[in-house]
C-alpha cells in the first residue's frame, strides 16, 4: 500500500515564476522568500516521493464560469502549462499518474465526495510555481514525481467551507493509503496566505491572521474550521481564501505530524507568503 | 441572486463578493477576458477593441469601464479579478499597478503600503 510522506504548502504567486526564470534567488527583495526552500529540497532529496498530489486553485485557465467544479481531479497522462494571457514561455508537460487519479476518484466518490474528473486540464501558475519551487528546473528534474492535480473553486462564491476542505483531505488520505502500490506520496497545498487583488481594499495583508493560521494548521487544524467563509474573506483578503488548499492538504496528513520547516515573509508581490513542510509520523 | 430578505454575505468594506449575481452580471465581460488566454485574441483586441467588445456583447457600462481603464467600475459591472488580470496583461499592468489604480495611489506608494504591513 502507498504511504503519505508528508505535505508541503507554499504561496504560488505568478511573480515567483518570473523571479525563478530570472534566477533572482539572492536579490534582496527575493532572498527572504527563497530562503524558505533549501530545507524542502533537502527533505525531498532524502525522501524521493514517487507521486505528488498538487492541490491548487485554477485562476481562469483550466475552467471558466460556464462550468465551475467545486472539486476537480485531473485524470490525464500529462498536464500542460498553457498561456494564461501574459504570453509567458510555457514549460514542457508534467507527467501525470492516471491510475492514481482514477483510484482517488473511485475512492472519494464512494466516500460521498462528488468529484469532477478531468481528462484534459491545462494547469496554471497555481500548479506550476510550487513544482518549480520544490523541484528546481521542473518538470526537467530527475526526481520529478508523477502528479495528480486537484483544483478547488475559489474563483466564484459559494466556495467550500474550511471544514469541507479539511474533510476533503481526510477522505483523500483514505484514498491514497489504499492505493495498491508500494509508493511514496507527497501532498501539496498551494496558494495564500493573506492577499487581496481587487477593490478599494486591494493590497490588504494580515500578518496576525496568517500567523494564527500557520500556528494552528500544524497541530490544531480543527480550530480553523470555526472560521466562516465570509470571515476568511474579511481576515485573509478576497484571494486569501486560497487557504482552503492548505486545509485540504492538512486533512490528508492525519493527526500526527511534525513540523520540519516554516517560512513567512511580507510582501511578495501583494501577498503574505508562507511555506510549511510537515512530515507524517 | 437577489432574494428579498436573504443575504448570504456580510458586508466587507472595499470588497465585492464575486457570487452568482456578480457572475451573471459579468459573464460576457469575463468571457471576453478568458479569451485573452490566446495570443491571437489579445491581438484582435489590440487591433480593434470596440469591435472585440461588441463581439462579446458587452454592456455600455462595461465598455465604458474598459475605455477608461476603470478597474473598480469593471468589478462593479461583474468583472472577476482573475479574468481581469488577463486584460491588465494586455496593457502591461502589474498587480501593483492594478492595486494603485484601485486605491488611488501611485504604484510606488502602493508598493510602500504593501511593505508597511510586514
Ligand atoms: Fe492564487
Amino acid at each position: 500500500m502507498a504511504k503519505i510522506l508528508g505535505g508541503i504548502t507554499t504561496s504560488h504567486i505568478p511573480a515567483v515564476g518570473n523571479a525563478i526564470q530570472k534566477e533572482l534567488f539572492d536579490d534582496p527583495y527575493w532572498k527572504p522568500f527563497f530562503d524558505g526552500y533549501p530545507k524542502v529540497h533537502e527533505w525531498l532529496a532524502a525522501n524521493k516521493p514517487d507521486y505528488v498530489v498538487n492541490i491548487y486553485n485554477d485562476h481562469g485557465l483550466g475552467f471558466f464560469l460556464d462550468r465551475m467544479p467545486t472539486f476537480a481531479v485531473g485524470a490525464a497522462h500529462e498536464y500542460r502549462n498553457e498561456d494564461e494571457g501574459w504570453g509567458l514561455p510555457s514549460l514542457p508537460p508534467f507527467p501525470g499518474a492516471p491510475e492514481l487519479s482514477w483510484h482517488i476518484i473511485e475512492s472519494m466518490v464512494a466516500d460521498e465526495f462528488d468529484i469532477t474528473s478531468c481528462q484534459e486540464l491545462p494547469v496554471d501558475h497555481g500548479f506550476v510555481v510550487p513544482m518549480q519551487l520544490f523541484w528546481p528546473g521542473a518538470p526537467n528534474n530527475a526526481d520529478m514525481p508523477r502528479s495528480v492535480p486537484i483544483s478547488a473553486n475559489t474563483v466564484q462564491h459559494p466556495i467550500p467551507t474550511l471544514k469541507r476542505a479539511l474533510d476533503f483531505g481526510v477522505s483523500l488520505r483514505k484514498a491514497l493509503e489504499s492505493f495498491p502500490e508500494d509508493a511514496k506520496i507527497v501532498v501539496l497545498g498551494t496558494g495564500g496566505l493573506s492577499h487581496q487583488l481587487d477593490g478599494e481594499r486591494a493590497g490588504f495583508i494580515n500578518k496576525e491572521f496568517d500567523q494564527y493560521c500557520l500556528e494552528n494548521i500544524v497541530h490544531n487544524p480543527t480550530e480553523l474550521t470555526k472560521i466562516s467563509r465570509m470571515e476568511l474573506v474579511e481576515k485573509a483578503g478576497a484571494q486569501g481564501t486560497e487557504f482552503l488548499m492548505w486545509m485540504m492538504m492538512r486533512g490528508a496528513l492525519g493527526d500526527n505530524v511534525s513540523e520540519i520547516n516554516r517560512n513567512y515573509h511580507i510582501p511578495v508581490s501583494n501577498t503574505g507568503a508562507g511555506t510549511l513542510l510537515l512530515e507524517c509520523a | 441572486m437577489d432574494q428579498p430578505g436573504f443575504d448570504a454575505h456580510t458586508h466587507i468594506p472595499g470588497t465585492t463578493i464575486f457570487d452568482g449575481a456578480q457572475a451573471m452580471k459579468g459573464y460576457n465581460l469575463n468571457k471576453m477576458c478568458f479569451s485573452f488566454n490566446r495570443a491571437e485574441n489579445r491581438d484582435a483586441f489590440k487591433e480593434d477593441a470596440e469591435a472585440y467588445m461588441e463581439k462579446f456583447e458587452l454592456t455600455e457600462a462595461q465598455k465604458k469601464a474598459i475605455r477608461s481603464s476603470n478597474i473598480l467600475a469593471m468589478i462593479a459591472e461583474g468583472g472577476n479579478i482573475y479574468y481581469l488580470a488577463k486584460l491588465a496583461g494586455i496593457f502591461k499592468l502589474s498587480v501593483q499597478d492594478v492595486g494603485g489604480l484601485q486605491t488611488g495611489m501611485t504604484t510606488e506608494k502602493f508598493k510602500e503600503f504593501l511593505a508597511s504591513q510586514a
